[in-house]
């Protein structure tokens, strides 16, 4: 039976599954729900400094794309950190964390980008308890108009900075949340490890406008009749987190660093990707709004079936295991040859593949007598499209060319040997193989 | 004391007035805009798609239902009635189980077809409901057709031709238009007066001057017609009934099963028609069907359909026979009428051999108080066109053997009897009347 046990950065929880700081973890009244439903953390709805809290607008703070069915796939919000006094959260944090010893609670924090600042919320935020604090340097909306959030994350010198504040005025670990608006993640990660963080957090949400309405012609969510660009979030802005995710953890700057990973977890699928890419926890917020706190038990279930079948005791057995398989687009071995293949039992004659291929790509899917679709080899460039716009699972796959054979399209015999595009005769810049 | 199932003979109001009412409301309730997008969500958008092929009106079914899925029911509603005018009317009735979704790859994938008929009809209803007529016609032409009958094939037929810009007369025997649509589809298809609706609807793009009570072969001359206008088409269905020729066919009790279905269309108040305690529909095809199940709606307490021959060789449908048996209806299968007596009816049994049919030796009994014939219908004038198979021959472009004389719907040679077809064929003659006529 795999153990699920959880320890980042030192924080002991009993499964690798938090809440994010967000609308979900905003209160007592929630983040005990979540703990009853199974979440191991949580990081707590972000603090924002001594005084009158922020104000939320009151019309809609959400918006939404849908697939099909309405199926969410990515909410976006204008909501900013938490509008109760900071009293009050601190309070139920500490009672929380005392009732709740064994699952992870962080602070998340955004104050003015001043010393004085962090130097009086920190000590009040370790007297909750609490395991460790996250710096909101990533939500993109409001905050971020008043210098914080964001518009922190975006400015490097700033994030290392406020980290090292952190470091020298609190004894729990440091967690760096970044934003994903920015050209290179890899520099506010930077920034942070050499700030002295002990984890980076990502991704925060990303800027959006999910939609426009065509009555009133205002962005979506719209306050009267005006709109204003949210954060976005949920399983439409996985595959950003992954690759932002991946680039952290395979950067020399910042390689071996802890990472908390976040963006469009839903499932526990999603969770195991994030941790193969080199996050040693995810945190999650979009499906919890989806769908309610229960899915934590569909998360702890299908990774512990995963774990079992692979054979994995612990997390730590596979986190980080795909970092090594991410690479350049130059090292990519090009004398690795495929072709789609047409399985014609499982074939159901939609024809989407033939459609993709004849009208938006290479013309290497003939449709013959019948509705029986062949792959042409002479056109095949194996570029998947095929594969991807398929409703069945598995009916077209790629098949590579054994070494030896001839690949039709190109007339040239398939090599054994690995070659890429630094050493391809066609690249002016080619240096000679080793 | 009320009659009931049990009550002897012939009799009506079996059922309480409500219970009747509730039988014969929709078979298969309209979407709702949300059951719609989600049923939308499930067509994949088929290349040459194989339901648009198998529909005998060619919609392009991938298109409309992608429109309603982007929100669009009207436009859906105009790729349709663009391809089928009658598109209402056959959301309703096609046999899709047999025809669009029957080819939809869902059923090879999972085997449960993207709902296409019910689409069709969330799309349909929706433009219907709005104001108006959705097309517009052509500049007028100058010419004028007639277009006898105005069933589905005439009212396809009559509309096409008023779209180009073409002047109709559109004659009618009966007192309303819709040929079977009005007077032979089962009730629980066609509710709330739709078939009049419908076809008042398809009249809505004008140029379509209605005539009734002319009747082709008695009030209405075919030479008489060609000589008056640029073109004739005939869509005048079939208007007898074969006999059984069996013995006391005459009694009383005795009926045609469409002028059963008929009659009951017409009824103000179906608590006042009567129907048998013990009911044989003999036949095997959709009015057959219709018959049988109405009359279990109705109230008839055993309700049988005899086919000569076996379930494999019905016309109806598979998914029409498991709809009445789901209503309680019986099936007998090889067993043709050898005579009618007093409250029973006396059956050979069959087999079949090589293709033919032959009697056992063997015969069955039943109960019967009333029998009702659906063993097919013939053409009553042939209007002295050369004839195929019994109906009126025509060639591809629904052209009969005279000149500037086409033919569609039952009445005319290569159909299969579907509402579907005959909107097909309507519609391909007033093309083809509208080419010959531009010369």
């Amino acid at each position: 039976m795999a153990d699920l046990t959880s320890e980042f950065v030192g924080i002991r929880s009993p499964n690798p599954f938090w809440l994010a700081s967000a609308p979900p973890t905003d209160k007592e009244y929630n983040v005990r729900r979540a703990f009853e439903a199974g979440w191991g953390g949580v990081v707590w709805k972000t603090l924002g400094a001594e005084g009158p809290p922020v104000v939320n607008v009151n019309g809609p703070r959400y918006g939404v794309v849908y697939g099909a069915d309405r199926r969410v796939l990515g909410i976006n919000n204008i909501e900013l950190i938490t509008d109760r006094p900071l009293e009050t959260n601190l309070e139920e944090m500490a009672r929380v964390k005392a009732d709740y010893p064994d699952r992870a609670l962080i602070a998340s924090i955004m104050v003015p980008c001043e010393e004085a600042a962090w130097k009086a919320i920190l000590p009040r935020v370790a007297e909750t308890n609490a395991d460790g604090i996250e710096l909101n340097f990533g939500c993109p909306h409001g905050m971020s108009e008043r210098g914080m959030g964001s518009a922190v994350g975006q400015v490097p010198e700033y994030i290392e900075m406020v980290t090292r504040w952190c470091k020298q005025y609190y004894d729990r670990p440091v967690i760096v949340k970044l934003t994903p608006n920015i050209t290179d993640i890899r520099k506010p990660a930077a920034a942070a490890r050499n700030g002295g963080a002990d984890a980076v957090s990502l991704i925060n949400t990303i800027n959006s406008i999910t939609s426009v309405d065509l009555d009133n012609f205002a962005p979506m969510p719209t306050i009267d009749g005006k709109g204003s660009h949210g954060g976005y979030c949920g399983p439409a802005v996985k595959p950003i987190a992954l690759s932002m995710v991946s680039e952290i953890a395979r950067a020399e700057a910042t390689r071996g660093m802890p990472i908390s990973g976040i963006g469009g977890i839903t499932t526990w699928r999603d969770a195991a990707e994030f941790m193969a890419l080199g996050c040693g926890n995810v945190q999650v917020c979009t499906a919890a709004m989806t769908y309610g706190f229960r899915i934590v038990q569909e998360m702890m279930s299908g990774l512990s079936q995963w774990m079992d079948e692979k054979g994995y005791r612990s997390t730590a057995d596979f986190v980080g295991r795909a970092v090594p398989n991410v690479t350049d687009w130059q090292y990519l071995n090009l004398n690795y040859v495929t072709k789609a293949r047409i399985d014609q039992d499982l074939c159901i004659k939609c024809g989407r593949c033939y459609a993709a291929c004849e009208d938006t790509s290479h013309q290497a899917i003939a449709m013959g007598e019948g509705r029986v679709f062949e792959v042409i080899d002479a056109e095949c460039v194996a570029c998947n499209l095929c594969v991807d716009v398929c409703p069945v699972e598995d009916c077209i796959t790629m098949e590579r060319l054994a070494p030896g054979t001839v690949d039709p399209r190109t007339g040239r015999v398939v090599q054994d040997e690995y070659a890429n595009w630094t050493t391809h005769p066609n690249n002016p810049m080619a240096t000679a193989a080793e | 004391m009320p009659n009931s199932p049990f009550t002897a003979g012939i009799a009506p109001g079996r059922l309480p007035a409500d219970e009747i009412a509730r039988n014969f409301t929709d078979l298969h309730p309209p979407m709702d805009a949300h059951e719609a997008h989600v049923a939308a969500d499930r067509c994949y958008f088929c290349h040459d798609a194989p339901c648009t092929i198998a529909c005998p009106t060619e919609i392009d079914i991938p298109l409309f239902i992608r429109q309603i899925a982007t929100g669009t029911p009207e436009a859906a509603a105009k790729t349709i009635f663009e391809a089928n005018i009658l598109g209402g009317m056959c959301a309703r009735v096609c046999p899709t189980e047999e025809l669009c979704e029957e080819a939809c790859v869902r059923m090879t994938a999972e085997g449960k077809p993207v709902e296409i008929g019910r689409l069709q009809r969330h799309a349909t209803d929706t433009l219907m409901a709005r104001q108006g007529h959705p097309f517009e016609r052509a500049a007028p032409t100058g010419k004028r057709i007639a277009v006898v009958g105005a069933g589905p094939a005439g009212l396809s037929c009559a509309h096409r031709l008023a779209w180009h810009g073409h002047d109709v007369t559109l004659y009618e025997a009966r007192e309303k238009p819709g040929g079977l649509n009005e007077y032979g589809i089962a009730a629980y298809k066609s509710t709330e007066d739709f078939a009049a609706r419908e076809a008042a609807w398809v009249m809505g793009i004008g140029g379509i001057e209605l005539v009734q009570g002319r009747r082709l072969g008695d009030t209405l001359d075919l030479e008489a017609l060609r000589h008056e206008f640029d073109a004739v088409f005939l869509g005048v269905g079939l208007g007898g009934v074969n006999a059984l020729a069996a013995e006391g066919e005459q009694r009383e009790g005795v009926l045609n099963a469409v002028d059963f279905i008929s009659e009951l269309r017409q009824a103000a108040d179906l608590g006042a028609l009567p129907v048998g305690r013990n009911v044989v529909v003999i036949g095997g095809g959709m009015t057959a069907i219709d018959a049988a199940i109405q009359s279990r709606l109705l109230g008839a307490d055993q309700v049988t359909v005899a086919y000569r021959r076996g379930r494999d060789r019905m016309g109806a449908s598979r998914y029409e026979q498991d709809l009445a048996a789901s209503h309680g209806v019986r099936f007998l299968f090889n067993a043709q009428p050898k005579a009618i007596h007093d409250g029973a009816i006396e059956l050979a049994l069959t087999e079949e051999v090589d293709g033919a049919l032959r009697a056992t030796g063997e015969t069955v009994s039943l109960p019967a108080d009333q029998v009702f014939k659906a063993i097919g219908q013939t053409l009553t004038t042939d209007g002295g066109l050369e004839l195929m198979g019994g109906k009126i021959a025509v060639d591809r472009s629904m052209k009969t053997s005279l000149a500037n004389v086409w033919a569609g719907g039952d009445c005319a040679s290569g159909g299969d009897d579907l509402t579907v077809t005959a909107v097909a064929q309507g519609r391909d003659a007033a093309e083809d009347i509208h080419r010959t006529l531009a010369g």
